[in-house]
């Protein structure tokens, strides 16, 4: 009996390998749309049509973000589960020491299209330097500075900010009874992690040296928190209440006009489900501190975006790539990038109408010219967890009226620095 | 005095005496017995105490994202995990002690709490009246929810800006400004009401079933003696709870102590400092940060500690009731 509900489970992941019939895959898809039923929608017609192209039937399944990496680590160490993920691009590096992916090597990228079909930046965020990496990108994103155009007129703002002192000069002006200058998601432990990385890039500071080592503490990278902090616990134009913020209300806060200003990445279509206008807000550049500190960097985003991946444990890894090819292609990159108001990971379709909008520009242009991967080093994902906390703490402690010195920010980045070393 | 004190001690023997086992010296002859255990011990086995020696296997072991695909590939580290877990002078260990202390006292008052509740509704329902069945419904409303939408009903509850908590205080002028619940030193005390509020009906439940076994002749007895309603509280109730309660308590101590729902819920994968229980600070640790063999070897110390509290709790209380 025991035996029996055993293999049960284990089939119930593969039944690809149900003799002879039509073959199966199983793909997790990650949530890029409003809802995971969004998603599906969306992707059942594309997996309809894969079908109707090879006969291959592709099961997917949406996961939420909460749950993908964790799933993606039982697969990783049972070798059952799906045949085909997505995964987010900072976890490149992590998972791809697992050793339980794919490795994209000159003849296997070579059968989904060959290695420059993709968009450069997104593709050096898909694993270690000098590795062939383990998944090709599949959506691309980018952060970017989305702005209220009425508030910046009845303010009397001509133009979006383009450096942190005129953001803070505009944010003051924007701050008055129930609306904030800007909006945070202080609670945020992966968005906090991604505002370090590129206002760390700003300030010329690293958060790993060459060989890998964990740098967080350096004057740079406190300089660069601090600064990020201090839009709160010091200019005042962050509502103190964001420090709780972690399932994207700073996003509603936007979109419902309680903040004029919101760094995010791809916003576009979470603002539209939430009802706001694509004309009732402008999108420019993340700003850059007026002058560069020394060793700065002209960074104002991550490379942001999903990676499409094959597990090695599938059973038939060339059905797998067939669908990852199917998913890269021009067609699918239009439809579904589109869709989500992301932006196409191969450089054939950049110049499709479907991206010309300012929206897609912009992220377009900050990807190619301004925006650096996060580092790929296998322990990025701990990176994220423990500098996020700390930002979170010190959110925290500005919001409640604590004073956010350089000091308090030293030691946090110093703790979660010696908690990367065991 | 009143001689009542000894109440308890005389209704004893009434109960029915165990009429012993069939004498110990006719063994099982034959083996069916023992195939009879054999499917349940294979389950237990499988459930319980292979994934137990597991964990405590992956304790010794330098497993993280470069090892989990094959874990016989994983260096062999021995007590190396430990050293870092239980060293309270590192950074690893200092945060465990401090998770530890938090935990401690969050089970503590939460456990104490729920008994309160659970003794003063269980007494104050013991007498049949109208509307009881009703009470003992909504009182054990909080126990029939799924945990995830309780607690996710109370972070909206404990939103700064939009929650309900924070639109009475400021409404009704008990606050002057919005103060943080969810993170900050708040968050322990708004885990605790969750927390609180979540198992206290079970509390309830144990003590009016306990209270179903009190001879109301008891009660009348003390009352006659002349016995209050604290002095029955003392001399009647609690001694005829005390099988009830022993076991009673020692299930909410485990349960609060090893909590994650509730804290997962409330706060997400991090916990603020002052609320970080120590099944969180375990899940960040290895699930968060990739670091197998320290999460295991924090949860075998874990293990280890709550199976001596368990077994000192037992002795004591088993000790303390012996002479009676």
């Amino acid at each position: 009996m025991l035996a029996a509900s055993i293999t049960a489970c284990g089939d119930d992941d593969s039944d690809g390998g149900s003799g002879g019939g039509a073959k199966t895959l199983t793909y997790w898809a990650s949530n890029q749309g409003s809802s995971l039923d969004f998603d599906k929608q969306t992707l059942q017609p594309e997996l309809d049509k894969f079908e109707q192209q090879t006969g291959i039937k592709v099961n997917v399944e949406v996961v939420p973000w909460s749950d993908l990496l964790n799933r993606l680590l039982a697969a990783a160490t049972s070798g059952k589960g799906p045949d085909v993920v997505n995964i987010g691009n900072t976890w490149s590096a992590s998972l791809q020491a697992t050793g339980a992916f794919v490795p994209f090597d000159d003849a296997t990228i070579g059968a989904v299209g060959g290695k420059d079909r993709f968009v450069p930046a997104a593709l050096a965020a898909a694993g270690a330097p000098g590795q062939p990496p383990t998944a090709v990108p599949l959506y691309s994103l980018a952060y970017a500075l989305y702005y209220n155009k009425k508030m910046f007129t009845d303010a009397g703002i001509a133009a979006p900010p383009t450096t942190w002192e005129e953001l803070v000069t505009v944010g003051k002006k924007l701050t008055k009874a129930n609306q904030w200058g800007l909006a945070v998601e202080g609670a945020n432990i992966s968005e906090n992690s991604h505002h370090a990385f590129a206002f760390g890039q700003q300030w010329g500071g690293e958060w790993f040296d060459a060989s890998g080592k964990p740098t967080f503490d350096t004057p740079q990278n406190v300089a660069a928190v601090k600064r990020y902090i201090d839009l709160m616990a010091v200019d005042k134009i962050v509502n103190p209440s964001n420090a709780e913020y972690a399932q994207n209300q700073s996003v509603s806060d936007f979109a419902n006009g309680k903040a004029a200003m919101l760094l995010w990445q791809a916003a576009g279509s979470a603002f539209k489900a939430q009802g706001m206008a694509p004309d009732a807000y402008g999108v420019a550049p993340v700003p850059f501190p007026a002058t560069t500190p020394a060793g700065g960097k002209k960074v104002n985003s991550m490379v942001a975006g999903i990676n499409i991946a094959v597990f090695k444990h599938t059973k038939d890894k060339d059905a797998a790539l067939q669908f990852v090819k199917f998913m890269t292609s021009d067609a699918e990159q239009v439809q579904l990038n589109k869709t989500y108001g992301s932006l196409p990971s191969v450089t054939t379709v950049a110049s499709d109408a479907a991206f010309q909008a300012e929206e897609q520009k912009v992220l377009a242009q900050v990807l190619a010219t301004s925006a650096a991967p996060l580092p790929q080093v296998a322990e990025e994902s701990k990176f994220e967890t423990l500098v996020g906390t700390a930002m979170k703490e010190l959110f925290a402690d500005a919001a409640s009226g604590k004073a956010v010195t350089e000091g308090a920010v030293k030691e946090k980045l110093s703790n979660a620095q010696q908690q990367m070393g065991s | 005095m009143v001689t009542t004190t000894t109440a308890p001690e005389q209704a004893r023997p009434s109960a029915p005496k165990r009429t012993g086992r069939k004498a110990p010296s006719r063994l099982p002859r034959s083996k069916l017995p023992y195939l009879l255990l054999v499917p349940a011990i294979l389950l237990e086995l499988l459930v319980h105490v292979v994934p137990m020696v597991v964990g405590v296997w992956m304790s010794l072991l330098e497993l993280t994202q470069f090892q989990i695909r094959d874990w016989s590939a994983a260096p062999f580290v021995g007590l190396d995990n430990y050293k870092a877990t239980l060293d309270i002078n590192g950074p690893v260990g200092k945060d465990l002690l401090d998770s530890f202390r938090v935990t401690v006292l969050y089970t503590t008052l939460s456990v104490g709490l729920s008994w309160l509740f659970g003794l003063f509704a269980g007494v104050f329902l013991q007498r049949p009246f109208r509307g009881r069945a009703v009470l003992r419904t909504i009182f054990l409303t909080p126990y029939a929810l799924p945990v995830y939408a309780a607690v996710i009903t109370w972070t909206f509850i404990f939103q700064r800006d939009t929650g309900l908590l924070n639109e009475v205080l400021t409404t009704t002028g008990l606050a002057d400004d919005r103060p943080f619940w969810l993170i900050g030193g708040n968050s322990f005390w708004a885990l605790l009401v969750v927390s609180v509020w979540r198992s206290w009906p079970f509390a309830f439940l144990c003590i009016m079933a306990g209270l179903q076994n009190v001879p109301t002749e008891m009660y009348e007895a003390a009352a006659i003696d002349g016995a209050g309603f604290w002095r029955r509280l003392k001399d009647v109730t609690l001694p005829m709870l005390r099988p009830v309660n022993q076991v009673l308590i020692l299930v909410l101590f485990l349960w609060t102590f090893n909590d994650f729902n509730t804290p997962f819920v409330l706060f997400g994968g991090s916990a603020p400092e002052q609320a970080d229980l120590i099944s969180i600070h375990i899940y960040r640790s290895s699930f968060i940060t990739w670091n197998f063999g320290q999460g295991s070897a924090m949860s075998v110390a874990l293990l280890l500690f709550l199976l001596l509290v368990t077994a000192v709790y037992l002795l004591v209380t088993n000790r303390r009731r012996d002479p009676a």
